[in-house]
């Protein structure tokens, strides 16, 4: 058992927004951006927070930060109440939010740091050592005395990263920290991560548009939607959760009338002698491969795995259609 | 602490001084603005001799001491409001709110940076500039010269808490724009950088000589011209701005606690 560094018991934000609804008339609206979310984070975990746009996930992030105050419900992050102890709570965390940036815009990186290092009372030699550290495995050494303003999206963004960790913080928050980035970036990023979290045990939540980056980074993953936390636990968990399924792919000898004798397997579609066959996520491949091989002529066969897009993607479609339900 | 807002304002003072072109053009505009008004003012006292109680080598440096003020104590706009409001707009404003750092201290820190680089950017070059073309006498006195600054700095300070009151609406407006153009308006008018306020007679300029923008352009200038000289008048003339200083302070950091209180950051 790990130790709960971050606590959400039944977690509240409602925003009242007023709409003008005719000519001097206005209508308060309560909308619940947070309804109700409990979940504990151990020491040393990974974890993502995903969800659609608008599901309540930065909202989250920001009272887990303190800069939005509950409206119900409790909250603790490593012990402390960040809406009340903001700043005493910023010592420990750090956060990068990826649309955004704690750096200085017209002066060279270096003086960004510089100010951090002030700003958290970083003891010098702690300091010189960090910043060592994340220059050489962010790859940021050519470009400390850059105006920030003149850096590549991914270089910025890495810049925002080591920003964040020159005060070894026990937390990391991450908000869409490799939107807009390339390919090669997102990697780097990734696996910086990847190590900082090995090394160091620093707990990193992470919210993500980027699938990739959860199946190659968390061990858990949370879903929220609506507000409401949809699920917890791991990823191939997730999987049958959305009720995913995984597809054989068969290539036979010769085109033939579609499969539709093998028990456990539904007929997709047929493209020439290559034809598709969707059976659980859950379930096993092999009696189905025997299957197949014993009544049809196979060449060759691979499995596909869903990706979580679209098992999400499901998910979310079934909350929505069981909400319709309900509201009827 | 103070090590953090000595650096967060050396970061001001060098981010304004990375814009040189920019400097220059102001300097420029400050120039021939100068001349512009020199000349109305000439026009001005040589038909009412000691109006206000100025002479026309009073008048002259009064029109340069506002030119090299004008961004220094943020006469025109404060040099900080729009950057501040267009974050409270965009959200960015979350960022500088979860920093263990008092959101009105830092930016105090960072424009008091800025106001040190325009006041020798723009400052210095246009009262020297005017003071060879018209000819008014410069302080030869170091003490003269300490008690202007001092009346300066405290102007600039008194400009920042007026600014950052005016860019805290904008947690509430969203779009403070309109805000934003009637502080302008009155600054312009208020603080004596059309007129000198002691020009206006009766209750106007009993008023105008009251209000907090006096102590951005009006008492630095009187202060340079001697007006508060003996009998304590230059501790009337900081007492004056200390006064409105720590007033709309007092009122920033009100509305900032209701707005980091109440209204929600943007864009969540």
């Amino acid at each position: 058992m790990g130790v709960p560094l971050i606590e959400l018991d039944r977690l509240e934000k409602t925003f009242t927004v007023r709409r003008r609804a005719g000519l001097l008339r206005r209508e308060r609206r309560e909308v619940r951006a947070v309804d109700g979310i409990s979940f504990t984070v151990d020491r040393g975990e990974m974890v993502g927070y995903i969800g659609p746009n608008g599901a309540g996930k930065s909202t989250t992030i920001k009272m887990l930060t303190g800069i939005l105050t509950p409206s119900g419900g409790r909250l603790r992050v490593a012990g402390i109440d960040p809406a009340r102890e903001r700043t005493r709570l910023a010592r420990r965390i750090g956060v990068v939010f990826g649309q955004r940036t704690t750096l200085w815009w017209d002066l060279p990186l270096r003086d960004s740091y510089r100010l951090t290092h002030r700003m958290y009372r970083i003891p010098d030699d702690r300091y010189r050592e960090n910043l060592a550290r994340c220059v050489d495995l962010l790859d940021l050494g050519d470009l400390l005395d850059v105006p920030v303003r003149q850096l590549s999206l991914g270089q910025r963004m890495r810049g925002d990263i080591a920003a964040a960790l020159l005060h070894d913080p026990e937390v990391l928050y991450l908000d869409e920290p490799t939107i807009g980035l390339d390919v090669v970036s997102k990697s780097r990023v990734r696996a910086f991560l990847r190590e900082l979290n090995a090394e160091r045990g620093t707990t990193v939540l992470l919210t993500t548009h980027d699938l990739t980056d959860i199946e190659q980074l968390c061990s858990r993953v949370m879903v929220i939607d609506h507000g409401r936390l949809m699920y917890d636990g791991d990823l191939a968990g997730l999987h049958e959760a959305g009720d995913g399924e995984r597809m054989l792919v068969v290539d036979l000898a010769r085109e033939l009338p579609p499969i539709d004798s093998v028990p456990g397997a539904r007929f997709v579609r047929a493209d020439g002698p290559r034809q598709y066959l969707a059976f659980p996520a859950s379930a096993s491949a092999a009696p189905l491969v025997a299957a197949v091989a014993a009544e049809y002529p196979l060449v060759d066969l691979s499995v596909r795995e869903p990706d979580i897009e679209s098992v999400i993607a499901k998910m979310y479609g079934g909350t929505r259609e069981g909400r319709r339900e309900s509201l009827r | 602490m103070l090590r953090l807002y000595a650096t967060v304002a050396a970061g001001g003072f060098r981010r304004h001084a990375t814009y040189r072109v920019a400097t220059l053009a102001g300097l420029f505009t400050n120039t021939v603005f100068g001349f512009v008004f020199s000349y109305t003012y000439i026009a001005l006292w040589a038909e009412r001799p000691q109006l206000g109680g100025y002479s026309m080598a009073d008048a002259l440096a009064y029109v340069w001491i506002g030119q090299a003020l004008i961004t220094v104590c943020g006469l025109m706009g404060g040099g900080f409001e729009d950057e501040l409001m267009e974050r409270i707009r965009t959200g960015d404003i979350a960022v500088d709110l979860y920093r263990p750092a008092d959101l009105q201290a830092w930016w105090c820190a960072a424009n008091a940076g800025r106001s040190a680089y325009q006041l020798l950017g723009r400052g210095a070059v246009p009262l020297l500039i005017g003071a060879l073309a018209f000819g008014f006498t410069l302080p030869d006195d170091p003490a003269a010269w300490t008690a202007f600054l001092l009346a300066v700095v405290l102007g600039s300070f008194v400009s920042f808490a007026l600014w950052y009151l005016v860019a805290m609406s904008a947690f509430w407006l969203l779009d403070g724009q309109g805000v934003v153009q009637v502080a302008w308006l009155t600054g312009l008018f208020f603080s004596g950088m059309l007129l000198p306020l002691n020009v206006f007679p009766g209750a106007l300029g009993e008023i105008a000589r009251a209000l907090p923008w006096a102590a951005l352009l009006q008492v630095p200038a009187d202060v340079y011209l001697g007006r508060y000289d003996g009998g304590g008048g230059l501790a009337r003339a900081y007492g004056f701005q200390l006064g409105w200083l720590a007033l709309l302070l007092a009122a920033g950091r009100a509305a900032q606690a209701a707005a980091t209180r109440k209204v929600v950051v943007q864009g969540g």
